[in-house]
């Protein structure tokens, strides 16, 4: 058995590694040294599983079978699963998304729908963008509008969907040449899946443009959606003050832990955990009140629109559950393991599964009605309350860590955030750029992997980064690690950032981290990025940005959806692990090369994530030399240059 | 343990529990690499190869390498000496310098189990992954199977193993006579 300091850099997680050990407690690193070695064919993409006339191996060395009983080939074999990837990580998101739009509809619709329109400001922005009236209409009015443009989005079958319009006009031209402007969510979806059927499409290249049009709407789709909508409907996100880690957890309070992803069903725990009935019922059962963290993107979700504090990331699910202090952790869809209700058994804690898409196995199922929302929210959180008496203190053990955090950010407050509340502009943050102040902006995103030391990659990669003058925008399990680690505090500058970086955040009192949410909340990273170019001054496209992406430790499909939307947008994309195509070799030339011609993205793999921060770094630098800026303003750490180097960088 | 520390035993296959995926396949082309490492060895020149072979018997797989004989016919015929029986269960082992590739080997061995390197030079064979088991480990073949068809046991143990599975077995067939006579 591994280490716990191997198998995790949190300190949290490490301590609690040592007690699920001694209490004989089996999780995800343990089942993951189990299943060790990992099949090198599924590893390399070239098993195929789509027709019965197989299951094909493709043998990656060569003396084998070089083609399946059809004739595919290892790129045919291996494109086809990847696009089969994207499928299914574009359908949760944008399934998400569909989910939100449903809820906006319901709430403009039925006058006793719990859910409100919080943001009218944006809901009125919003119907501007999309050309609903507004003038003279009634904020349900509007929203109406709204949410039936949002909801066709996903069935439209010809034209392009509404939002890739935020993107630059150039990089749409880009994807009107290859084809690939998403016409409806879902039926780039489904043509995925009739594409990849046996004996359909068998072009590598084509086979995955159809995945790149997929991606698409889910990026400037699907998730997009479920950004602006959640934003409509709970408000967009101001800078907040919150705490992140397992220590958040409290000895003498009912702690409730929502875990998934959808904001519909946290938002309305937040609400009954403040409900006085519920308070009091806790108070009678002994507690000092209810306590809520989060654990994966809906962690994030509240914690950007209300500071609730983050317990942990996907690889902290069970080791909640092991502190024996959580009297329910409520679970809607997505990065939930099985394996939960199985560890529940050993201590108290109720598993409360809450969609009618995702049941588990020992769960208590309350399916989660939104029509009747509120009333569903307090019987679940009731049931955590009444489970309080039942908590054994001899066996509770909540680890001690904790970091403060500053969350909230977004692409509307990035305009006030540098540009004051008079002048509320993005050219203070294309100005720093271009002057050399700051080098460039990363997109670091992802989950949790056991392949991995847990958080490693993620804090890693990021402290290189911030120490070279790149500013970091981080989401979902990412920006989970980087909270616990300090990172987004604005002392974490004067700790870790370059000097032209912290120079930046003493004038703002901004962290060199931002939080920019949840997993669909990547979008807000594109928005952005779209934002600077149009700001104007680097460049026509995205692709001409000095940005680059990274997904330290993937291990969703709905990563490798994020990837391919965000390399088909123009940034340059580095994923810890290897997509599994690499026996695939034409396939991975096509996506780790020969692609940036057609979007200015591409995908590399890099597994170290300081040597993955410097492909960054070295890939931001070329293109500010595209650019003719001029060097860092400040000396750097990465790539060591001299003061005449750097005299001559600043021409 | 041999003298110098190097583990002894024997492969023992158990048919019915393959389930023909092949990780033993790669394992050891993985394990003979330069890199040793499943992503890197892909680009390696020569291509690494491996020894194990699962062949398809009907409806069964069976993953097949060299037996390691103790009277061995390929060290038997091998006029240049390059093939070498270490020790009993110990592995017979190939000095590449030494073959001049005449295949005589090829043609002796009962199984099939030994082949040519990719270029065809010199005589290519299973050496139990000797490296691994002077460190202990299993022969990268064995640590591979997801199911335990194959496993690196001393000579002993597999005996043990055989008479229980036998011993199962005719209790079954004595239970099923009875059952016979009952009837009759």
């Amino acid at each position: 058995m591994r280490s716990p300091e191997k198998r995790s850099m949190d300190p949290a997680t490490i301590e609690m590694l040592r007690r699920v050990a001694e209490c004989n407690v089996s999780v995800a690193w343990d089942r993951h040294e189990a299943m060790e070695p990992q099949c090198g064919f599924g590893s390399l993409g070239i098993c195929c599983r789509i027709c019965v006339m197989g299951p094909c191996r493709i043998d990656p060395f060569g003396e084998g079978p070089s083609e399946g009983v059809c004739g595919a080939t290892a790129d045919i074999i291996a494109a086809r699963n990847l696009a089969r990837m994207i499928a299914s990580g574009a359908a949760a998101h944008s399934d998400h998304g569909r989910d939100i739009a449903h809820t906006l509809l319901m709430a403009s619709e039925d006058e006793d729908c719990d859910y409100r329109i919080k943001d009218e400001k944006k809901l009125r922005a919003l119907a501007k963008e999309l050309g609903v009236a507004t003038e003279g209409k009634e904020l349900k009015e509007v929203a109406r509008g709204v949410a039936e443009i949002a909801f066709s989005q996903f069935g439209q079958q010809h034209g392009e969907l509404v939002f890739t319009k935020r993107a630059p006009e150039d990089q749409r031209k880009r994807w009107r040449e290859q084809h690939v402007v998403p016409r409806g969510v879902d039926r780039e979806i489904v043509e995925i899946m009739h594409r990849t059927t046996m004996g359909v499409d068998n072009d590598p290249k084509n086979i995955i443009m159809q995945g790149v049009r997929a991606a698409l709407g889910d990026g400037w789709g699907g998730s997009m959606i479920a950004t602006d909508l959640s934003d409509v409907l709970f408000r967009t996100p101001e800078w907040v003050r919150s705490y992140a880690n397992l220590g958040i957890l409290k000895s003498d309070e009912v702690n409730i832990i929502v875990h998934g992803h959808e904001p519909t069903l946290s938002e309305m725990i937040v609400a009954a955990s403040r409900d006085k009935e519920l308070l009091e019922l806790a108070k009678s059962k002994g507690a000092k009140g209810i306590n809520l963290g989060g654990i994966c993107c809906t962690a994030n979700e509240i914690l950007m629109r209300h500071g609730i504090p983050l317990a942990g990331n996907f690889l902290q699910q069970e080791l909640a559950i092991a502190t024996g202090v959580v009297e329910a952790m409520i679970v809607d869809v997505q990065c939930i393991m099985p394996a939960l209700g199985k560890l529940a058994e050993c201590y108290h804690t109720h598993i409360i599964s809450t969609s009618p898409k995702a049941k588990f196995p020992k769960a208590t199922h309350i399916e989660f009605e939104e029509a009747h929302a509120y009333e569903t929210a307090k019987k679940i959180v009731r049931m955590a309350v009444e489970n309080f008496p039942k908590r054994d203190a001899l066996r509770a053990c909540i680890p001690s860590a904790k970091s403060p955090l500053i969350a909230g950010f977004t692409t509307e407050n990035v305009y006030t955030m540098l540009g004051g509340r008079y002048r509320p502009s993005y050219r203070p943050l294309n100005d720093a750029i271009m002057t050399g102040r700051l080098r460039g902006v990363a997109g670091v995103v992802g989950c949790n992997n056991p392949k991995f030391t847990h958080d490693y990659g993620h804090v890693a990669m990021t402290k290189e980064l911030i120490g070279n003058d790149v500013l970091v925008a981080t989401t979902g399990c990412t920006a989970i690690a980087d909270a616990k680690a300090g990172l987004m505090c604005p002392e974490a500058a004067e700790k870790y950032a370059g000097k032209g970086l912290q120079e930046i955040c003493r004038a703002v009192g901004a962290p060199p981290v931002l939080h920019l949410g949840s997993c669909v909340d990547n979008t807000r990273i594109l928005t952005v990025l779209s934002n600077m170019v149009a700001e104007g001054g680097l460049g026509q496209s995205i692709a001409d940005l000095p940005v680059a992406g990274a997904a330290p430790e993937w291990m969703s499909e709905k990563a490798v959806s994020i990837g391919f939307y965000v390399i088909a947008s123009g940034v340059y994309t580095v994923l810890g692990q290897p997509l599994p195509i690499q026996g695939a070799r034409g396939l991975t030339k096509l996506v780790c090369d020969e692609i940036e011609k057609m979007f200015g993205g591409k995908f590399a793999f890099e597994s170290d994530p300081i040597k993955a921060a410097h492909l960054m770094i070295d890939h931001i630098d070329a293109k500010r030399r595209a650019l003719h800026l001029p060097g860092t303003m400040y000396e750097v750490p990465y790539p060591a240059r001299t003061a005449q180097e750097m005299a001559q960088a600043a021409g | 343990m041999s003298q110098s520390g190097t583990r002894e035993g024997m492969l023992f296959v158990e048919v019915s529990r393959c389930m023909g995926c092949r990780s033993c396949e790669i394992a050891c082309a993985v394990a003979h690499s330069a890199s040793k490492d499943l992503f890197e060895a892909l680009g390696e020149e020569p291509r690494p190869t491996s020894r194990v072979k699962v062949e398809a018997a009907e409806e069964s797989a069976v993953p097949l390498q060299c037996r390691h004989c103790e009277d061995a016919p390929c060290v038997a015929i091998c006029t240049t000496k390059a093939l070498e029986k270490l020790g009993p269960n110990l592995p017979v082992l190939i000095k590449e310098e030494r073959c001049i590739g005449c295949k005589f080997c090829i043609m002796v061995c009962p199984f099939g189990v030994i082949g040519l390197r990719a270029d065809g030079k010199v005589a290519l064979k299973c050496d139990l992954c000797i490296e691994r088991l002077e460190v202990g480990e299993d022969p990268a073949c064995v640590a591979a199977c997801p199911t335990k068809a194959l496993r690196f046991l001393p000579p002993n143990e597999v005996a043990a193993i055989k008479r229980r599975l036998t011993a199962a077995a005719m209790k079954d067939a004595d239970a099923k006579a009875a059952l016979v006579r009952e009837k009759a």
